[in-house]
């Protein structure tokens, strides 16, 4: 029943999604802390860097943002990102930096809404002991806000494996890029969607319920 | 300008904070200097290519057409996604466990399906399956992609609405004598629409960006896709990018801030329930979100 899968490399397209999601999560968890810090810090002008930075990235669609990075970062200034004659691993590269860019903004207003959960007691306490900006932000107020934003982060996670998919527009070898060519070529239309929708639940259900039940457990109870 | 993490600064921490300024903007001011010295190696900053933004016919030939159809599947998916969105919203709260159920499932699935894979499938399906001339098709591929999943998501703010309003509500209903679909539809429904709309409005910006993926994918003639034959006749790839993300942020800025103006005015005024359903607003309480909204696969594209 299942023979038109013979001759494409399904799970290593799914595979190439995976990667993307991780080293894409990874990237904009460092990166999108860093903006929350900055959107909160005393320094004016960080925190009006960080605001534009969200506000303008977030109305980008993602598409444009991942076909530029092709079209404009490696085509007309010649960004090779470490992978000057290897075209699969520089558009790979280009994507994870498109996603990253984007998702950034998303986990920095995760991050932010979480910072305001924290009861301002504990803020003023810490201040009133002396700690300075950078102790109070790292030692009592992102360590409680990670915990109750694992759930808002959960979310942003699933969507950033749903935009991977976008990677297909610049060549990456991923699961929407064969899902489009198999369905061209095969005529099992709906069995081959079948296939790659059920790929995509299995890798976005058990997160959601994996991190939903972490966010509850972890949860600063007040 | 002091907050709950600082104090007000005193002299040290003024000093202290000119001194960041200062060492950031130094370092943001080399950053875009050195993008200028790029932009100007690789011939970017030459009059040649801005010149045609200038002028009427880039934007009557492929920028304003582009847009159109850019908002056009916006529309129509927006106005048919909203009341699936809402049958479905309605039928997760049935109190029959099989409609329940499969409501639930309906939507689950099809919100943890990536739009882009939705839309891939609805254009393959037309292709075999009907006579859509091949100059409509990639519409309707869109407009079926982005209404499969964006009813779902719709759904879940529906759900999240009427659960939101008091349960004084319904028992108020049900002691004056309504039936469970007066009720829904007299009492519920209104109150919670006004909860809903700053979610609704900013579901639009996620429709709108992703109607983006229609151009690239399907050859949908929308925003993007005017931007590569603008610049295949302009020869200008970069000027073009950046005049179609300009165009983008203004389009959903202008939908962020109205949603945002929309949900503190539902907050002050005493007619609505107070209640506002938004994920990326400061005052909200994720976790309280969270439960709201559930923990299946939904998110922010």
């Amino acid at each position: 029943m299942f023979d038109f899968l013979e001759g494409y490399d399904v799970l290593g397209a799914f595979w190439m999604t995976v990667k993307l999601t991780a080293l894409s999560a990874l990237g904009s968890l460092v990166w999108g802390t860093l903006l929350a810090a900055m959107r909160v810090s005393p320094v004016p002008l960080m925190r009006g860097f960080g605001t534009a930075y969200v506000n303008i990235v977030r109305n980008i669609p993602l598409t444009v943002i991942i076909v530029f990075t092709s079209l404009g970062l490696a085509d007309i200034f010649g960004m090779t990102m470490g992978a000057s004659d290897d075209v699969d691993a520089l558009s790979f590269r280009l994507a994870v930096l498109g996603l990253v860019a984007y998702t950034a903004s998303f986990v920095c207003e995760a991050i932010r809404s979480g910072i305001n959960t924290v009861p301002v007691g504990q803020a003023e306490a810490a201040r009133a002991i002396g700690l300075s900006f950078s102790q109070v932000l790292s030692l009592i107020v992102l360590p409680q806000a990670f915990r109750s934003v694992i759930g808002p982060l959960a979310n942003v996670l699933i969507a950033l494996t749903k935009n991977t998919t976008v990677a297909a527009a610049i060549g990456v070898a991923e699961a929407a890029l064969l899902m489009k060519e198999m369905i061209e070529n095969e005529a099992q239309t709906l069995a081959i969607g079948a296939v790659f929708a059920f790929g995509f639940v299995v890798l976005t259900l058990p997160t959601g319920l994996f991190l939903g039940w972490l966010s509850k457990r972890l949860a600063v109870k007040r | 300008m002091s907050s709950v993490l600082y104090d007000t600064p005193g002299p040290r921490a003024k000093r202290r904070n000119v001194l960041f300024s200062v060492i950031f903007f130094v370092l943001l001011a080399l950053l875009l200097w050195w993008v200028w010295l790029t932009m100007d190696e690789k011939n970017q900053l030459t009059w040649a290519l801005w010149k045609p933004f200038t002028q009427s016919q880039a934007w009557t030939t492929y920028l304003l057409p582009g847009l159109a159809d850019t908002l056009k599947a916006a529309a129509l998916a927006m106005v048919i996604a909203l009341p699936l969105g809402a049958f479905f919203g309605i039928a997760r709260l049935s109190d029959h466990r099989w409609v329940r159920a499969t409501a639930g499932t309906v939507v689950e699935f099809f919100r943890s399906i990536p739009v882009l894979l939705l839309m891939l499938f609805a254009n393959e399906l037309y292709v075999r399956s009907s006579g859509i001339s091949s100059e409509d098709r990639p519409l309707y591929a869109v407009v079926t992609g982005l209404v499969l999943y964006n009813a779902s998501v719709l759904a879940e703010i529906v759900r999240a609405g009427i659960l939101s309003l008091p349960k004084g509500q319904t028992e108020a209903a049900m002691a004056v004598g309504l039936r469970k679909g007066q009720t829904m539809t007299s009492v519920l429904l209104p109150q919670a629409v006004t909860a809903m709309l700053p979610a609704i409005v900013s579901q639009l910006v996620v429709i709108v960006k992703d109607t983006a993926l229609g151009g690239v994918m399907l050859g949908f003639t929308e925003l993007l896709n005017a931007r590569q034959t603008l610049a295949a006749v302009y020869a200008n790839v970069i000027p073009s990018f950046i005049v179609v993300a300009v165009i983008y942020i203004v389009l959903n800025f202008l939908l962020t801030s109205f949603a945002s103006w929309l949900e503190r005015r539902l907050r002050r005024s005493k007619k609505g329930t107070g209640v506002v359903l938004g994920e990326d607003t400061v005052e909200v309480n994720p976790a309280a979100v969270q439960k709201s909204f559930g923990t299946g696969a939904g998110g922010t594209t």
